[in-house]
């Protein structure tokens, strides 16, 4: 059970996705303008990513390996994480129309969320088992969705900010990305 | 043989995901369009077409798909504004101060009872029945009632009705917007 934690607590903090390993950068920048679609966003991706890792675990361990085509593994997985990205999009299009209008062109793109592709790789990278996979995924989400909803209420508390002229628009928005990474690095010496 | 297998497997699996998507795709099939329904159920419903669209679901349709500012409802007022600003997340327009609301304070419409003919015609067009009265009796407004979308004074035959100013009163004055400027 200790090992679940330590994989999660590492994915959610020491290795964040986004201000760590620098991956899923363009939901990160595109999304956080509003705290309550920044919510909407982390639970969608959190959603895609846990159920794409289980399922390209699966498909690896079950259909590649034996078949012997390990070299077909991103093209497989591509078609995995897209498909689970349009059931999401089906379902939160059901179930919650204007998150899914505030969130627009950004709910099918997170097919090509470079976050969720590198989940399913690193899982296999590392060999990781079922369960391990699982919580490999979801710790990533949470830790996207984590700093997904931290940087866009600092955002918006920046908007309503003095902001020197030179700095207005990307460049404060880059600024603070910046200045987060290195509080995360700060939980770098938590787990040896 | 490589070929052969790499050509069942992503047949199959695409074959097989294609199908759960066709299955979702039906499980989880939106009939119109939700967003419209839920602004619709924020105006007023008094269908006076004042806002330059011929009633109140086609106006919720121009809104939602971006055609019409939030802000052009005035039998709705600053309630009807605020409530759509929060649902859909869109700001109040910047040319707030030119805007119909501001610009037409909320009136409401007055009979002049002693030129009333009692003809009954303004009672026929009033959206929201807010004008009471019978045939060859004079009519009068329920001023709580009448949301001032100004459809009665043309078909009055004598020119009896007036659109007045409604006075603040104690439950109707507010303070006035703030002019600090923010730089956002």
């Amino acid at each position: 059970m200790t090992d679940y934690l330590f994989i999660f607590i590492s994915t959610v903090l020491v290795n964040n996705f986004v201000l760590v390993k620098f991956l899923g950068l363009c939901p990160f920048m595109s999304v956080s303008n509003k705290l309550e679609t920044a919510m909407g966003m982390g639970l969608a991706t959190t959603f895609v990513i846990t159920l794409s890792a289980m399922s390209s675990y699966l498909v690896n361990q079950y259909l590649l390996i034996p078949l012997n085509l390990a070299f077909l593994r991103i093209i497989t997985l591509i078609l995995i994480i897209a498909v689970v990205v349009q059931f999401t999009e089906m379902v939160v299009h059901k179930t919650s129309p204007l998150l899914y209008q505030a969130l627009g062109i950004f709910l099918p793109l997170i097919t090509t969320n470079c976050a969720v592709l590198g989940v399913a790789l690193l899982n296999i990278q590392e060999q990781h088992q079922l369960l391990e996979s699982t919580f490999y995924g979801f710790g990533a989400a949470v830790g996207f969705s984590l700093v997904l909803i931290l940087f866009s209420a600092m955002r918006e508390r920046l908007s309503t900010a003095d902001v020197p002229l030179p700095f207005k628009g990307a460049p404060i928005v880059l600024v603070t990305a910046g200045l987060m990474s290195i509080a995360f690095m700060g939980f770098a010496g938590l787990i040896q | 043989m490589t070929l052969l297998t790499t050509l069942e497997l992503l047949g199959t699996l695409s074959l097989l995901l294609g199908l759960l998507l066709g299955y979702a795709s039906v499980r989880f099939k939106v009939e119109g369009n939700p967003v419209v329904d839920q602004v619709n159920a924020i105006l007023p419903q008094s269908q006076c077409g004042k806002c330059g669209y011929p009633g109140c679901r086609p106006y919720a349709e121009a809104v939602v798909s971006g055609e019409a500012e939030i802000n052009l409802c005035s039998p709705g007022g600053e309630s009807t504004l605020l409530a759509l600003s929060s649902l859909l997340g869109r700001p109040i327009p910047k040319s707030q101060l030119s805007s119909p609301i501001e610009d037409n304070p909320p009136k409401v419409a007055l009979i002049d009872e002693s030129n009333c003919v009692g003809c009954t015609l303004c009672i026929q067009v009033c959206p929201v029945d807010a004008i009471v009265g019978a045939p060859k009796w004079l009519h009068t407004v329920i001023t709580q009632e009448c949301t001032g979308c100004e459809l009665c004074p043309p078909v009055c035959p004598v020119t009896c009705i007036h659109m007045v100013n409604l006075p603040p009163s104690l439950s109707t004055w507010k303070w006035p917007f703030p002019s600090i400027k923010y730089n956002i």
